[in-house]
């Protein structure tokens, strides 16, 4: 799965710390430099690298099931990422567990599926990707599987070959294509999701399957 | 003392009520040991793994409440690896077993199963009161059984729990016989509940002073119970959520005017801060405030807010409050006697977070404030050595700075002077956590000045054996002592094997005790477990004496090693 956002791991390069101008960031629509500044200031931390656990930005979980001990040229190579990568050490600050997994921050929203009589709820901030939302729906729903062939990002009712095509209401209102903004920008303007019969969303759903220049 | 008979003094030794006392009084002589143990009915066991369940009932025929604590404090920042053990189990298989007519049980930092609440729940007919704090293990499948079985059950209570949530029935499992509840509180549980028999049970509990909801419990739902119980002390809201505009907040408004008695408040785990004029009427009045899982709640609305609560002495809060926040604090609670400041964002950088400012601010209007725990960006020794002068009263001082070895950022300093004007000053100090950058010379000052210290924790600090040397000569009273991160080894270990024995417990991870040293002093001492917890195959295969022991735990036993150790705890 690669990685949210366009984010790359910079080429190992020890002067890197040097090149601030042209040191890649990982930035949210609308950020600007100052705010990965004033977030690097309390960012390098020397002399952990045996016990921190990088924990990097949701949009990318590759490293979310390494060992506690990453090897050290890892480390190096990860300390030279932008700021947003939060350096972690385990156990710190002591706060109880209760308290840290009750501080996160939530997302739910109602979940309808055309036809059916109930709706659901799931928690967008569990999720860090498209594909991953496509998935709990997939769970959420027996009956649905992806069908998502090119980065159409449809589920289909095996049962009787109905097509879905998820939608979404954002906060003014409107019904939108799941899938066209970056992931966190969706996150925080979905109010409520609809997975809308392909057949009903004319004009809105692909049509064939089309080369996305989008992630997943 | 021989002219007295023994109902003479089993009645004096009733107004001993706190458990040192009564221990000091079993010592005196035999006959005194033998009068105070058949009356005690108060037992309060701080390690679960220091005593057995037999012993404590052969001594104690007349046991009546148990407090047990089981897993070391450092297990509540994921230090310890899960089944590592603190199962109730055998305890209450034993006191069911028993004659003991056990009324009340608090647990915390154990593990709790559904089969243990099942069999609590029918061994003992008078069973009153739970207390869990901080357990797991156990489901809503083992609180529907509590409901259902303990007839006179007064008090529920079920604190920062993690319970596997099946949802709502439980409480229909209250029998409609159950009117004896005076004290519930599910505020940690995250499923559904169901409401109707939640209003039901309140209306059938005419005792009921202390009431905390989870966050399914909406506020119309709210607003119904206060009618049923305005003589709540203590209430916790669930979700506290409405068109400020709707008849069911006006509805709520007039209700809460009733709740005269109200003093404690805490939840708003979801919040609309345009309600919250609705329980101004309230603060007035109260004592103590929990706002720190109100993430909600924040700027001037969190300030409007304290602005009414001018009688506070115990506020929780986030530090989304900012200094400015406490500031307003500082000049509205002159009777503050206890504060805990909570980092709002623990995985993150902190740009909300508090600072020294706010601190020497709370010290100056808060003169009565003896327990702090404050999470904060940074510290200054002249900010230390402020608070000190000013709050000398001081038994708990936690302070933690979100980055653990910030050194003071006016001078660079360490905050050894700080940290040694605060255990200067405070002559009654019992409780300390420090953090920021720490050299050997915190511990000579803590040493030297902390007489009354029980309890220490520390992280990421010190230079040497000696820091770890003058804690283990100077601190007399000291029963917990807990490191990380800090580069104290065999020879601090081993300089006074004997201290050991006379405290409840050691904990060292990321140190620089090695294997031998640990072995050495499991030897030496048989009275201790020394308990070694290895996550990584290193030390499985060929573990070598020279090799640095990652976690230690010991604490001192009656009953040796315990025989529910999973395989990567070593008893030594």
């Amino acid at each position: 799965m690669s990685p949210e956002n366009g984010k790359h791991l910079p080429e190992s390069d020890a002067t890197g710390l040097n090149l601030k101008e042209t040191e890649l960031t990982l930035r949210l629509p609308g950020e600007t430099r100052g705010d990965i500044e004033i977030k690097a200031k309390s960012g390098t931390k020397r002399g952990f690298s045996q016990i921190i656990d990088l924990n990097h930005d949701r949009s990318s979980d590759v490293h979310e099931h390494d060992d506690r001990g990453c090897d050290k040229l890892e480390n190096e190579t990860l300390a030279l990422q932008p700021p947003a990568a939060k350096a972690q050490i385990v156990g710190w600050p002591p706060v109880r567990g209760f308290r840290k997994n009750a501080m996160k921050s939530f997302k739910f929203v109602k979940v309808a599926v055309d036809g059916a009589p109930f709706l659901r709820k799931l928690d967008l901030e569990l999720y860090s990707s498209y594909q991953e939302l496509l998935c709990a729906f997939d769970n959420m729903f027996s009956c649905l599987t992806i069908c998502n062939y090119l980065n159409e990002k449809k589920l289909m009712d095996t049962a009787n070959g109905v097509e879905y095509v998820p939608t979404y209401e954002d906060k003014d209102g409107d019904w939108m294509l799941v899938g066209d903004v970056p992931w966190k920008m969706f996150v925080e303007s979905c109010k409520r999701l609809r997975l809308m019969k392909s057949s009903e969303a004319i004009g809105l759903a692909p049509r064939t399957p089309q080369q996305s220049a989008s992630t997943s | 003392m021989n002219y007295f008979p023994d109902e003479v003094l089993e009645h004096v030794f009733d107004f001993l009520t706190s458990h040192r006392d009564r221990n000091a009084v079993s010592l005196v002589c035999s006959l005194w040991y033998r009068v105070e143990r058949f009356s005690r009915q108060r037992v309060f066991i701080g390690n679960c793994y220091a005593i057995s369940p037999e012993k404590l009932i052969t001594r104690f025929p007349g046991l009546k409440s148990l407090t047990l604590k089981g897993k070391p404090h450092f297990a509540d920042f994921n230090l310890v690896p899960p089944d590592w053990g603190g199962y109730v189990q055998p305890w209450i298989e034993a006191l069911a077993k028993s004659r003991i007519g056990l009324e009340e049980l608090r647990l915390k930092r154990m593990v709790v199963s559904d089969e243990s609440l099942e069999l609590l729940s029918r061994s003992f007919a008078n069973f009153k009161t739970l207390v869990l704090v901080s357990c797991e293990g156990f489901t809503t499948d083992g609180l529907a059984a509590i409901a259902a079985n303990c007839r006179f059950l007064r008090e529920l209570d079920l604190q920062e729990n993690e319970i596997d949530d099946h949802s709502g029935h439980w409480l229909s499992c209250f029998p409609d016989s159950c009117t004896s509840l005076t004290s519930l509180n599910f505020a940690c549980l995250k499923g559904e509940i169901n409401l109707a028999s939640l209003e039901r049970l309140v209306a059938r509990s005419p005792n009921l002073r202390s009431l905390r909801l989870n966050r399914a419990v909406p506020l119309e739902t709210l607003q119904k119970i206060l009618m049923r119980a305005p003589l709540l002390v203590d209430l916790g809201t669930g979700s506290y959520v409405h068109d400020p505009d709707s008849e069911t907040y006006n509805k709520l408004k007039t209700t809460i005017l009733k709740c005269k008695s109200i003093r404690n408040l805490s939840g708003f785990l979801e919040v609309a801060p345009r309600c919250l004029p609705a329980i101004f009427p309230i603060c007035l009045n109260l004592t103590s405030l929990n706002l720190s899982y109100a993430a909600g709640i924040h700027g001037s609305e969190l300030i409007k807010l304290i602005r009414h609560c001018a009688k506070l002495q115990r506020l929780w809060i986030l530090d989304c409050i900012g200094d400015k926040g406490l500031e307003v604090v500082a000049s509205t609670c002159n009777e503050l006697q206890e504060l805990r400041v909570f980092p709002s964002d623990p995985f993150g950088v902190g740009h909300d977070a508090v600072t020294e400012i706010g601190l020497v601010a709370i010290s100056i209007g808060c003169p009565k404030l003896h327990s702090l725990l404050y999470f904060c960006q940074q510290m200054t020794n002249a900010a230390l050595i402020t608070v000190a002068r000013n709050c000398p009263n001081f038994i708990r001082f936690r302070l933690c700075t979100l980055d653990p070895t910030r050194p003071d950022p006016e001078t660079m300093e360490p905050l050894d002077d700080g940290f040694g004007a605060i255990v200067q000053s405070c002559k009654f100090l019992r409780r300390l956590s420090l953090s920021g950058l720490l050299t050997d010379q915190v511990f000579r000052y803590i040493g030297m000045y902390a007489e009354q210290l029980e309890m220490l924790s520390v992280a990421f600090a010190g230079n040497s054996d000696k820091g770890m040397l003058y804690v283990l000569n100077g601190c007399k009273k000291l029963r917990k002592l807990e490191i990380r991160d800090c580069p104290f080894g065999n020879m601090a270990l081993l300089s006074d094997v004997g201290k050991y024995e006379t405290m409840r417990s050691l904990w060292m991870s990321s140190c620089e005790v090695t294997l031998w040293g640990c072995k050495t002093l499991a030897k030496v001492m048989p009275r201790l477990n020394v308990e070694i917890i290895n996550e990584h195959d290193q030390m499985e295969i060929c573990p070598e004496d020279g090799q640095r022991v990652e976690k230690m735990y010991l604490y001192r036993t009656l009953v040796g090693p315990r025989k529910d150790a999973p395989e990567f705890v070593w008893n030594l």
